[in-house]
């Protein structure tokens, strides 16, 4: 489903990224963890279409298509789909408004029938509910007023309405006390399947544990420097990060 | 360039959309203004001889002033000389009886604008008195109100069958000599609109007027008068358009609102008229005195205004607040793109007891555009606790563009209450890309950030005005969807 070769990206001047590879096929939860300033987020960025990110190398692609060429609104259509580290605020855009533009957007794009403003509440109900967010935030402009939890569970919200292939977690887990990251993994896993695979960026171990992945990659100084299973994420919880470094260091010594 | 600032610059040099021009018979002035000139616009109306004499004074006084520099616009010096003074659409002799004798290519016009007359009258409810040019040439529903002792006609009527109402109201809001071109605009007004609501009466209705300039070199100088008796309530709605050309024109129109005790008027205006090219060539100098009295106890005036074109806009609805306890509201949204100006706000001048003033105003400049916020905030030593609150939001699409707030605050006595609150923002690449990232596309994005930005002010506007300001924005910013 999304194949990512050799990407080199730079950020004002500066390589942050210097040679990913990735393989995630459908069905498949990679998570992506490494100490701050590693490249985490940026990959996140790079694969949602973030504007600022200089490709100086590498392919990716997603669904037999060029992601890179994809403007973001195509690449969403698509199926890519970003909860991000920082939900943005919208005001005066009521969150339901919202997000039933986004939805017939993509339904548009996938020759579906949009639905209209009463078929959508109902949907949008039984979606909050199953996150147990409060039916107010529907009608609240978008993030506004939101606390940290309520922004990371109405991304999650999005996500569980618009169903894309690829959700893209960037750090989900930060700013979330016990109970909600709990809410949030839930949800994540009610739209584990199949045909949607998640790539899951953390800095910590703890989100792991509700949502297990299949794949555990180590990114450090913009290049993965070990995958595993979930037993790596473990290992990290347990040693840091800096017993990887040496190792790498001895394996692959720095021209 | 980045592909958003692509998107944002495609949509700051969005077409004008209403630029067509009507080709009418019309009956015309040579250009240029005398006395002369200003007795034949009173004999061409048959007016009363009063209101000739108060022409000519206006005009002496505005032979004695300067035109205002103070504002933040510039624009070449005008000539008043080769401007007319007076054209009407040639009519049959004792003007229209019903839409069936409006010339039918007007009627086409007025279409394109979106009002088809016939419709509105059957369908919305919504009483239309069309200003095309300087002479009303449809009134609508004019029977229905008349039951109820509403008067809605255009001003050239009233004074001739309501002389003393519009004698005793005219000029008494805003004087002769209140201003350079409130001074113009009483000697040479041509027509406009006289609204009176009998004691107690609740207007059943929205009462509507579109102006639209269509001949060229063509000044418009409309005037309209509302007066709220006692216990009534009447909403006015203001739409204007002009036909897209390169000379410059102007307007400069007078409304004067009068709310006497336990009355209301609310006042909505969408102002799209041609904004001039990407240079700055062509557009409306839309240079506006509104001013509204709430004379009696209890009384209240609210201004809305969506102001999406003109290439120079100075305008200042305001409320002089008398009785005890009135209220004055202002209520705006400015959008300049291009290269247009607008210095726009508002004066509430507090005189009686717990006055009291909401201002809210939302500026977006876009493209060249230069936005200012200009307010007042006056409270008279005997206005005993009166209360004024001002909110004034800018907000920037582009970097070369311009947000500018001129606060003005006089107090009078230590019982005033009054709170402002500014703010600036850029319209942020996060929330663009935000909306991206859920399959919007940036137009829809933008479209969407901005409307929600002036919510506020949207929601004082009647229901089907609120959509058109939507989609007037819709189409400023987002260049043609689909």
């Amino acid at each position: 489903m999304l194949e990512i070769r050799n990407l080199h990206v730079s950020a004002e001047g500066k390589e942050i990224l210097r040679g990913i590879d990735l393989k995630v096929n459908p069905g498949e939860v990679h998570s992506i963890m490494g100490p701050n300033g590693s490249g985490k987020s940026t990959l996140a960025h790079v694969l949602s279409g973030r504007e600022g990110y200089e490709i100086t190398a590498g392919e990716v692609d997603f669904k037999g298509q060029d992601l890179l060429d994809m403007k973001p609104e195509e690449r969403a259509r698509e199926g890519v789909f970003l909860a991000f580290q920082y939900p943005v605020e919208i005001p005066g855009v009521n969150n339901t408004y919202f997000l039933r533009a986004a939805l017939n957007a993509i339904r548009r794009h996938r020759g579906e029938e949009e639905l209209d403003a009463m078929e959508f509440l109902r949907l949008a109900r039984s979606k909050a509910k199953l996150l147990k967010m409060d039916q107010s935030l529907l009608s609240r402009p978008v993030n506004e007023g939101f606390s940290g939890g309520e922004k990371k569970r109405n991304e999650i919200f999005q996500m569980s309405i618009l169903e894309p292939t690829l959700g893209i977690l960037d750090e989900t887990d930060s700013g979330l006390d016990i109970d909600a990251l709990k809410i949030v993994s839930e949800g994540v896993n009610a739209l584990r399947s199949p045909e949607r695979a998640f790539v899951i960026v953390t800095h910590y171990q703890r989100l792991l544990e509700y949502i297990v992945p299949d794949f555990v990659h180590v990114l450090d100084r913009g290049r993965i420097v070990k995958s595993g299973d979930k037993t790596l994420a473990l290992e990290l919880e347990k040693r840091g990060y800096s017993w990887l470094r040496e190792e790498a260091g001895e394996a692959q010594p720095v021209a | 360039m980045s592909t958003e600032t692509d998107e944002l610059q495609k949509l700051a040099d969005e077409e004008y959309k209403y630029g067509f021009v009507t080709d009418i018979e019309s009956e015309a002035l040579p250009p240029g203004l005398s006395e002369d000139v200003i007795r034949l616009i009173s004999s061409k109306k048959r007016e009363p001889e009063w209101m000739l004499e108060w022409r000519l004074k206006a005009y002496h006084q505005w032979m004695k002033m300067k035109e205002p520099d103070w504002a933040f616009v510039t624009y070449p010096k005008i000539d008043y000389q080769d401007i007319v003074y007076y054209s009407a659409p040639k009519s049959k002799s004792d003007g229209p009886q019903s839409l069936d004798e409006i010339d039918p290519e007007l009627l086409e016009t007025y279409k394109k604008l979106g009002i088809p007359l016939e419709e509105q009258e059957v369908l919305a409810g919504v009483a239309v008195d069309a200003v095309f040019d300087s002479v009303s040439v449809a009134t609508t529903f004019r029977e229905k109100l008349g039951e109820q002792g509403i008067i809605f006609c255009p001003m050239s009527e009233a004074l001739q069958e309501h002389p003393d109402l519009v004698r005793k109201y005219l000029g008494s809001v805003v004087p002769y000599s209140d201003n350079f071109f409130a001074a113009l605009n009483s000697a040479v007004f041509s027509d406009g609109s006289f609204c009176y609501i009998p004691k107690g009466v609740r207007c059943p209705m929205e009462l509507s007027t579109y102006f639209r300039i269509n001949a060229a070199k063509t000044g418009q100088f409309e005037r309209t008068l509302i007066v709220a008796d006692e216990g009534s309530y009447v909403s006015y709605l203001e739409g204007c358009t002009a036909p897209m050309r390169d000379e410059n024109q102007l307007h400069a129109a007078v409304v004067e609102l009068v709310a006497l005790k336990d009355a209301t008027i609310k006042y909505s205006t969408i102002q799209n008229w041609y904004p001039g090219d990407d240079e700055g060539v062509g557009g409306i100098y839309n240079f506006v005195t509104k001013r509204g009295k709430c004379l009696g106890a209890n009384s209240r005036i609210s201004w809305t205004q969506v102001e999406t074109g003109s290439a120079i806009t100075w305008k200042y609805p305001s409320c002089i607040l008398i009785g005890d306890n009135s209220k004055g509201e202002f209520y705006s949204v400015a959008l300049t793109k291009k290269r247009q100006q607008a210095d726009t706000g508002t004066k509430m001048i507090h005189i009686g007891k717990n006055t009291r003033s909401n201002i809210v105003s939302k500026g977006i400049s876009a493209g060249h555009g230069q936005n200012t916020y200009r307010g007042l905030g006056k409270i008279n030593k005997n206005a005993k606790n009166a209360r004024n609150y001002t909110q004034c939001d800018s907000m920037l699409i582009g970097s070369e563009c311009g947000a500018h707030t001129f606060p003005y605050i006089e107090i009078g006595n230590s019982t005033a209450h009054m709170e402002h609150e500014a703010s600036t923002s850029k319209i942020g690449e996060d929330q663009i890309f935000y909306c991206q990232q859920r399959g919007l596309s940036a137009e829809d994005a933008v479209s969407m950030i901005v409307n929600g930005f002036c919510k506020e002010v949207f929601k004082e506007l009647p229901m089907e005005f609120a959509v058109e300001a939507q989609k007037l924005l819709a189409v400023n910013l987002e260049g043609s969807v689909g």
